[in-house]
C-alpha cells in the first residue's frame, strides 16, 4: 500500500484526501468538475446547500493558520454542516496531551471529517490511519509534505483559464524546500499532463533530488520563466530571509521577485498565481500582484468552491 | 553446572574450526571440544543435532533503558531478550537517564545486572558529563568502574576543542573513544537521509556529507592524539571509503555497522513508518549495498544491533516527532544470517562479524569456541523460518522495522558463563 492508495477505498472511491502524489487523474477531474458546480453558490442570494446537513466538521488545526482554516469553515457552512474549529496548537497540544489522545477525544464527539494541519510531515496519514473507518481526513497541510486542496484550486484556476493541461509550460517560483504547495502542485500538474514543469529557486531552497519529483530545474529566473503560460510564486516564511537560506529579503527579490519586467519574458497572456498570504516587495511586486495577468484573488474563491467539492465527495450523500 | 551439547556443528569463526562435534561445559569453561572425557557427568544434556553451535554473540551497541528510562525497558526484560537473541556480551551505550558519567552509576549497573541472568554486560561511559559536549568525564575513575570506552552515543559533541582534549586525554591512558560520525550542524533537526525520497516527503535531510565531515575531522584528530576509535554505525558507501583509506594509513581505527543497515534503505519510509525512524538514517540502495560488501570484506569490524527499546508512545506519533531508533538485540543472529546470504559469505566468516571481531574490538578475549575459553555459546537452527510480530518479541520495545517480515534463524540455547540462561523449544 502506498501513500495514495491509502485515500481510496477498493473500489477507487475517495476515502480521504491526504496527498496528490499518485492521485488517479480521474479522481482530480471529478474533484474539479464538482468544484466547477459549486462556483456559482458563493453568487447566489442564498450561498447554503443543505447536503452536508447533519454531519460535524472538525477544523483541527495544530498548526494556527487563519485563512485556510476560515476557506474549510466557509466551505463547510456553505454546505450546512456543523463545523467547529479547533485551535489546537494553543490548547491541548500545550497540555501535553499527544495528537491520537486529541483525535480519540473529537471521534467521540461524533465527527464526520477532520480537517487536519499540523507541523510534522505525515501527520495527516497518521491520523488517517488512527481513525474509525467512518471518519474521512483531509489534509490541510502537514509540514514540508503536502497540501492538497491548495494544490486542486491551483489546477482549478489553471483550468478555467488555461484550458487543457498538456500543451502548457508551468514556471514554480521560490521556496520549494520548505513548501508543501510546491509539492502538491508538482504531483498534480504531472498527473493531468503537463510536462513542462519547471522549478526557479537558488540552491538553497531546493530539496535534495528535486529533479525526481519530475521537473526541469532553474537557478536563473530570466531562463526559468521564459515562455511560460503559469507562473506559481511561493511564499517565502519571514524566518527564511535571515540566516544562512539566504542573505536577506531584498536580494531574494532582485534575484526571484516577480517584477513586471520578469514576466514580460514570460508568455504574454501568461497568467500569475500566488497561495497567500503575500510579501509585496519580497517575492512578487505590487504591479504584478495587482495587474492584469494576475489571479490571485480568483485563486481564493476557487478555493472555497474546491473545499466544498472535497467534503462533499468525501462525506456527501453520493459518498 | 555440567553440560553436554552434542552432535552439533561447532564452529570456532576465528580459527575457523568447523566440525560436527561434542562440548563438555563445566565451572563456566569449555572444558571439551571433539573427545568427551570418560568421567565427565553432564547434569544436562543438549541434543544439538541439525543445529550450529557457536560462541556466544557479542553486540557492540544494546540500550538497557536502566537508569531512568524503566518505561521503555528494564534490565529484566532486555537481558533475557538478549539471551533470547544468542547475545552473551554486550557493550551499553551511556545515553541512560542520567547519562553514564558517573562511577556510581556504572558501578550501581554493573551489580544490578550480575544478579540477573542474561550476557555480560559491559558499560561505556560518557565522553562529556551529562552528554552535554561540554568538558570531559572522570575517564580512570569510570574505567575502574567498568567501563570498557567513552562515548557521546547519538548526542552532539559541537566543540572540536572538547573532542580534540578528549582524545588527547584518553589516549593517555590508552582508553578507547566510540564515536558515532555525523557533523552536528549539517544533521541539525534532520530525521531522514538527505535525497529523493525525504525531499518528496518532506522530510529534514541528513546528508551523507554530514558523516564524511565528520569522519575526516575524527581520522585528523587521531594522527595528531594517537587516540584509539572506534567509530560506531556507519551509515554510507562515501564514510566507508573514508575508513578504509584510514585504515590503510595503519590509524588505530575499528567500526561498526547497525544490522537494520545491511537490509534497508530509505524507502522503508514511504508511507511515513515511524518504525523506519533510526539515527543515523536509512540511506540509499548504493550505500546499503557499499555497507554489506564492506562488512564481507572485513573494512567494516562488526555488525551491531544498535538495540534501542522503546515504549509505544514513542513511535505511535507522526513520523518527525518519533524518537529514532529500534529493539534489535533479537534479531541480530537472523539479520547477520541474511546479509550473509546475500555476499555470499560462509556460515564461519558470518558469524565472526558478530563473535570474534566485536570482541575484538572490546578487547576482552571473549568471542572464542575453543576448550579453556568462558562459556558463551549460542545454539541455533540456521534455516528456522519466524515471523518478526509483536508477540514473536521479548524485549519491552515492540517498535521495529522489520514488523511483519519472516527471518531466518532463531537461537534455541544460550549458555552464559557456563549457565543455560535460554532455551526454547522449536516451534510446533
Amino acid at each position: 500500500m502506498t501513500l495514495a492508495t491509502e485515500q481510496l477505498s477498493a473500489d477507487g472511491r475517495l476515502r480521504h484526501l491526504l496527498t496528490l502524489q499518485g492521485l488517479p487523474r480521474e479522481v482530480l477531474h471529478r474533484i474539479l468538475d464538482a468544484a466547477a458546480g459549486f462556483v456559482s453558490v458563493g453568487e447566489r442570494e442564498s450561498k447554503k446547500l443543505p447536503l452536508l446537513r447533519g454531519k460535524t466538521i472538525f477544523n483541527l488545526f495544530f498548526e494556527s493558520s487563519t485563512r485556510t482554516r476560515t476557506t474549510f469553515e466557509i466551505a463547510a457552512k456553505r454546505l450546512s454542516a456543523d463545523v467547529i474549529s479547533l485551535n489546537v496548537a494553543t490548547s491541548s497540544q500545550s497540555k501535553g496531551e499527544s495528537v491520537l489522545d486529541t483525535v480519540q477525544n473529537l471521534e467521540a464527539m461524533d465527527a464526520d471529517l477532520f480537517v487536519v494541519r499540523h507541523a510534522a510531515s505525515g501527520a495527516a496519514h497518521f491520523i488517517a490511519r488512527h481513525v474509525r473507518p467512518y471518519i474521512a481526513v483531509v489534509n490541510a497541510g502537514d509540514g514540508r509534505h503536502a497540501h492538497p486542496t491548495q494544490g486542486l484550486l491551483d489546477m482549478f484556476t489553471i483550468r478555467q483559464f488555461k484550458g487543457d493541461f498538456a500543451p502548457l509550460a508551468v514556471a514554480i517560483v521560490g521556496d520549494v524546500l520548505h513548501s508543501r504547495v510546491a509539492r502538491s502542485e508538482i504531483h498534480a500538474l504531472r498527473t493531468l499532463g503537463v510536462r513542462d514543469i519547471r522549478v526557479i529557486a537558488p540552491r538553497t531552497l531546493l530539496p535534495a533530488g528535486v529533479e525526481a519529483l519530475g521537473v526541469k530545474v532553474f537557478h536563473d529566473m530570466g531562463a526559468g520563466i521564459r515562455g511560460v503560460d503559469v507562473v506559481m510564486m511561493l511564499r517565502l516564511q519571514n524566518e527564511r530571509m535571515k540566516g544562512s537560506l539566504l542573505p536577506s529579503a531584498g536580494e531574494y527579490f532582485k534575484n526571484y521577485g516577480l517584477t513586471p519586467e520578469k514576466l514580460a519574458l514570460a508568455a504574454p497572456d501568461a497568467i500569475v498565481m500566488h497561495p497567500g498570504p503575500m510579501n509585496r516587495g519580497v517575492e512578487i511586486d505590487s504591479a504584478v500582484a495587482d495587474g492584469p495577468q494576475a489571479v490571485i484573488l480568483p485563486q481564493v474563491t476557487f478555493g472555497i468552491a474546491v473545499r466544498m467539492a472535497v467534503m462533499n465527495l468525501l462525506i456527501g450523500e453520493a459518498a | 553446572m555440567k553440560l553436554l551439547i552434542r552432535g552439533g556443528r561447532v564452529i570456532d569463526p576465528a580459527s575457523g574450526y568447523d566440525h560436527i562435534a561434542d562440548i563438555c561445559v563445566a565451572a563456566g569453561r569449555v572444558v571439551a571440544l571433539g573427545q568427551v572425557p570418560a568421567d565427565f557427568t553432564p547434569q544436562r544434556v543438549i541434543e544439538a543435532a541439525g543445529l550450529v553451535v557457536a560462541p556466544g554473540l557479542v553486540d557492540l551497541a544494546a540500550r538497557l533503558r536502566e537508569p531512568g528510562l524503566e518505561h521503555k525497558a528494564t534490565l529484566e526484560s532486555e537481558m533475557h531478550a538478549a539471551a533470547a537473541g544468542g547475545v552473551t556480551a554486550l557493550a551499553i551505550p551511556p545515553d541512560t537517564d542520567p547519562p553514564l558519567d558517573e562511577p556510581g552509576l556504572v558501578e550501581m549497573l554493573k551489580f544490578r545486572a550480575r544478579n540477573l541472568p542474561g550476557p555480560r554486560v559491559y558499560p561505556v561511559g560518557a565522553l562529556t558529563p551529562g552528554l552535554r559536549g561540554e568538558g570531559i568525564t572522570e575517564m580512570s575513575e569510570l574505567t575502574e568502574a567498568g567501563c570498557v570506552a567513552f562515548s557521546q552515543a547519538d548526542a552532539p559533541l559541537t566543540d572540536t576543542q572538547v573532542l580534540m582534549r578528549a582524545m588527547q586525554y584518553a589516549a593517555t591512558f590508552g582508553y578507547p573513544l566510540w564515536l558515532r560520525p555525523q557533523d552536528p550542524h549539517l544533521a541539525r533537526n534532520g530525521i531522514a537521509h538527505e535525497g529523493a525520497m525525504a525531499g518528496t516527503l518532506g522530510l529534514v535531510g541528513i546528508p551523507v556529507v554530514a558523516e564524511t565531515l565528520a569522519i575526516g575531522a575524527m581520522l585528523q584528530l587521531m594522527r595528531v592524539t594517537g587516540a584509539r576509535v572506534h567509530l560506531c554505525r556507519l551509515s554510507s558507501a562515501a564514510g566507508l571509503a573514508l575508513v578504509r583509506a584510514g585504515k590503510a594509513e595503519g590509524l588505530p581505527l575499528t567500526c561498526d555497522v547497525a544490522a537494520h543497515h545491511l537490509h534497508l534503505t530509505d524507502a522503508e519510509l514511504a508511507r511515513f513508518d515511524s518504525q523506519a525512524h533510526v539515527v543515523p538514517p536509512l540511506r540509499s540502495e548504493a550505500d546499503r549495498a557499499a555497507l554489506v560488501a564492506g562488512l564481507a570484506d572485513g573494512s567494516i569490524d562488526a555488525v551491531c544491533s544498535d538495540h534501542a527499546p522503546h515504549d509505544d508512545e514513542a513511535k505511535e506519533v507522526p513520523f518527525g516527532e518519533s524518537e529514532p531508533g529500534a529493539t534489535g538485540v533479537e534479531l541480530l543472529l537472523p539479520l547477520t544470517l541474511g546479509w550473509a546470504r546475500e555476499a555470499g559469505v560462509e556460515l564461519p566468516a558470518a558469524l565472526a562479524a558478530v563473535t570474534s571481531r566485536p570482541a575484538g574490538v572490546l578487547g576482552l578475549g571473549l568471542g572464542r569456541l575453543v576448550e579453556g575459553a568462558p562459556a558463551d555459546l549460542c545454539v541455533f537452527d540456521p534455516d528456522a523460518r519466524w515471523s518478526v510480530t509483536r508477540e514473536s518479541l521479548r524485549s519491552q520495545g515492540r517498535n521495529s522495522p522489520f514488523l511483519g517480515r519472516e527471518l531466518r534463524g532463531r537461537v534455541r540455547y544460550t549458555v552464559i558463563d557456563g549457565h543455560l540462561d535460554f532455551e526454547s523449544a522449536p516451534a510446533a
